[in-house]
């Protein structure tokens, strides 16, 4: 014990480790009153960790040069093989839903706003870089529908309007944007080529960017401090030691809880994962097990479900106003992941929890959600599908209205037409009413 | 607050978790119910796939040794029975039919097969393999019920005329059943694991829940 008390002073001297346990761990102080809803972060932080070990088992095994039968020899002949595989994929889905229900968090609470806009907007980087780690991801194994959704994504950058720049021709703004898919092809054609380099992107490049940002995202929470259900700043109300009153230490509180929560979070996942690991179609596509074949097109591609709401949305678009349909519909769906970055602005709320604001934003929250819902299932069936004798394609213009409305109407002014609740001085616990 | 949350997450999960069915299944004329325990139909749908198909078509990320261990055929039958083209038990089920060729002669090459019943489903390779009927404007005097103007001339011809409508049902179900395991060969160990899984976490949840529970009793 004493040699062991010697040795953690001797690292001390040299690295701030204790410094940093009590920094982020047994003196940060989480209110004590969080819910259900408090989960999601830890159950990412656990997600990341997953993809990362089963994604290092993984390279150990695939080969870009031969992307197919090495999946296949992944999953058939390395032991356990399709375990790690499962894993990986599975849990890339995981990622999402899990992120998803944390951002709706953050919306639900106002945990993007003052003080906390930069953890927001560290948190839509992440999201950001994710969404491209996902896609890179899903074109490795080279299924057909790897092939054919990179085929999609690839020649959206064909859609991207630089004719607005000035002195720019159509011609010279065609020419840029054959010129940049065949960059991030590094090709002519979609080939072997490109499945290196988003190899050498998916394993390398984003996972770095991904970690630096995760701890950003966490250094900038601490600075601050989370925000809880009511929306209260427990920093304003502290005792004589200058603990919060409503603030509980992290460590051991919030880790025990959190563990019991995370068990519970991996019986979801491994359900998933030991029985429908491919998710009914909608985590690995049908046609994801025949390799990836320029003559096959497949009857209907479809982006994996957590693109959906964004597919739907860049397909909504299918008329021309000033610009052509395609760039409209590229910058309808660039825009509505871009004025995510912009939320803890455009909130201009005097409430920041829910549980204290009027009905407006009770009900415009709800349809926003479900508006995101419906796009995303929209955005994986066909446009052309019918629903009361509309095309999926035409409600999807109805809910990336609702979308927006929500967003670039709601936050900024809804304030105006309801009566918000007072909020309370202090936290308070057993749901708030 | 609550009912809130649920109604999200509901409403997040109900549209995938119908459509669901219809991203595995499709409406297929017939359904073979397939059954990976019965291992007397896999091992009779392995000889019956090696004789009749495998001319055309492989199975090219399937091992014969894996079949073997698999299905509990030993491995001296595996070679003797099942494995023409190679003397090693750990070789691929290729096939010698140059691709050319194959295109040449059926206007198509005849697909590999090893995750058939994934892109499609057990339900379509069953519902093809009974759908063959006479179509004299085919070059080969067969078309087919769910894919029509097939290529693929019917291989099962001889075998349908010379067993009993029953016995026939039969075969086509143990090949179909057979396709279904190559497609996914660890689907009972996977569930078998996944129980001792979710048992593990359901255990580990006891002393999780009750250690919260002793270290927030303080907490008001």
């Amino acid at each position: 014990m004493a040699m062991g008390k010697a040795l953690a002073d001797w690292v001390d001297a040299r690295l701030p480790v204790s410094e940093a346990m009590r920094k982020h761990m047994t003196e940060y102080y989480a209110p004590k009153n969080f819910n259900f809803w408090y989960y999601f972060g830890i159950f990412s932080l656990v997600v990341l960790i997953n993809q990362l070990v089963t994604g290092i088992w993984l390279t150990m095994f695939y080969s870009p040069t031969d992307a197919f039968a090495s999946v296949e020899y992944i999953m058939r002949d390395v032991q356990y093989g399709w375990l790690l595989r499962y894993m990986h994929a599975v849990g890339a889905s995981a990622f999402f839903a899990v992120i998803y229900l944390h951002m709706f968090r953050g919306l639900l609470y106002g945990s993007y706003k003052p003080p906390r806009e930069l953890v927001w907007v560290f948190g839509m980087m992440i999201y950001l870089v994710l969404m491209a780690e996902g896609f890179l991801g899903y074109v490795l194994p080279w299924g057909n529908m790897s092939y054919w959704g990179a085929q999609v994504i690839i020649s959206l950058a064909e859609a991207i309007p630089f004719q607005v720049i000035p002195f720019v021709s159509a011609e010279r703004a065609t020419e840029l944007g054959e010129a940049l898919t065949t960059w991030v092809r590094g090709d002519y054609l979609l080939s072997e080529a490109t499945v290196n380099k988003f190899f050498a992107l998916h394993v390398v490049a984003l996972p770095l960017v991904l970690i630096l940002l995760v701890v950003l995202h966490i250094l900038a929470l601490h600075e601050v401090g989370s925000n809880n259900p009511d929306g209260v700043e427990i920093k304003k109300n502290k005792d004589e030691n200058g603990v919060p009153k409503d603030g509980i230490p992290f460590h051991p509180y919030y880790t025990v809880k959190d563990f019991a929560g995370v068990v519970v979070f991996l019986m979801v996942f491994a359900a998933v994962l030991f029985y429908f690991p491919t998710g009914g179609g909608y985590m690995i596509e049908p046609p994801n097990w025949q390799p990836a074949n320029p003559m096959v097109t497949p009857d209907h591609i479809a982006p994996v479900w957590y693109y959906g709401p964004f597919y739907a949305m860049l397909r909504a678009i299918d008329f021309n106003f000033i610009l052509e349909a395609k760039s409209l519909g590229l910058i309808v769906m660039g825009g509505a992941i871009a004025v995510l970055f912009v939320v803890p602005w455009l909130d201009r709320h005097p409430v920041k929890s829910i549980r204290y604001k009027g009905w407006v934003s009770k009900v415009a929250l709800g349809i926003f959600a479900v508006s995101f819902v419906i796009l995303g299932f929209f955005g994986t069936e066909p446009a052309d599908k019918e629903f009361l004798a509309i095309s999926y394609g035409d409600w999807s213009k109805l809910f990336t209205f609702l979308y927006f409305f929500y967003l670039l109407f709601v936050l900024p002014f809804g304030h105006r037409f309801e009566q918000s609740k007072p909020v309370p001085d202090r936290v308070t616990t057993g749901g708030g009413h | 607050m609550k009912t809130f949350a649920i109604a999200v997450l509901v409403f997040g999960i109900l549209p995938f978790a119908g459509n669901v069915q219809a991203a595995g299944g499709g409406d297929y004329p017939h359904s073979p119910g397939v059954n990976m325990q019965d291992r007397a139909s896999l091992q009779r749908g392995a000889a019956l796939f090696v004789d009749n198909c495998m001319g055309c078509h492989s199975l090219e990320y399937k091992r014969y040794g894996r079949v073997g261990e698999d299905l509990g055929i030993p491995e001296d039958l595996v070679l003797e029975h099942l494995n023409f083209t190679t003397e090693e038990i750990g070789s691929r089920m290729e096939i010698g039919f140059p691709e050319d060729d194959a295109q040449d002669f059926f206007g198509v090459a005849p697909p590999d097969l090893t995750n058939v019943t994934r892109w499609e489903s057990p339900d379509y390779v069953y519902s093809f393999l009974l759908g063959f009927y006479e179509d004299e404007s085919r070059p080969f005097g067969y078309n087919n019920e769910v894919f029509d103007n097939v290529g693929m001339p019917h291989v099962m011809e001889r075998m349908e005329r010379e067993l009993d409508e029953e016995e026939f049902r039969q075969a086509m179900f143990d090949i179909t059943n057979f396709l279904y395991y190559v497609g996914d060969p660890v689907k009972l160990e996977r569930e078998r694991m996944g129980a001792y899984v979710l048992f593990f976490l359901a255990l580990l949840f006891i002393p999780a829940y009750l250690l919260k529970k002793e270290y927030w009793k303080d907490v008001h």
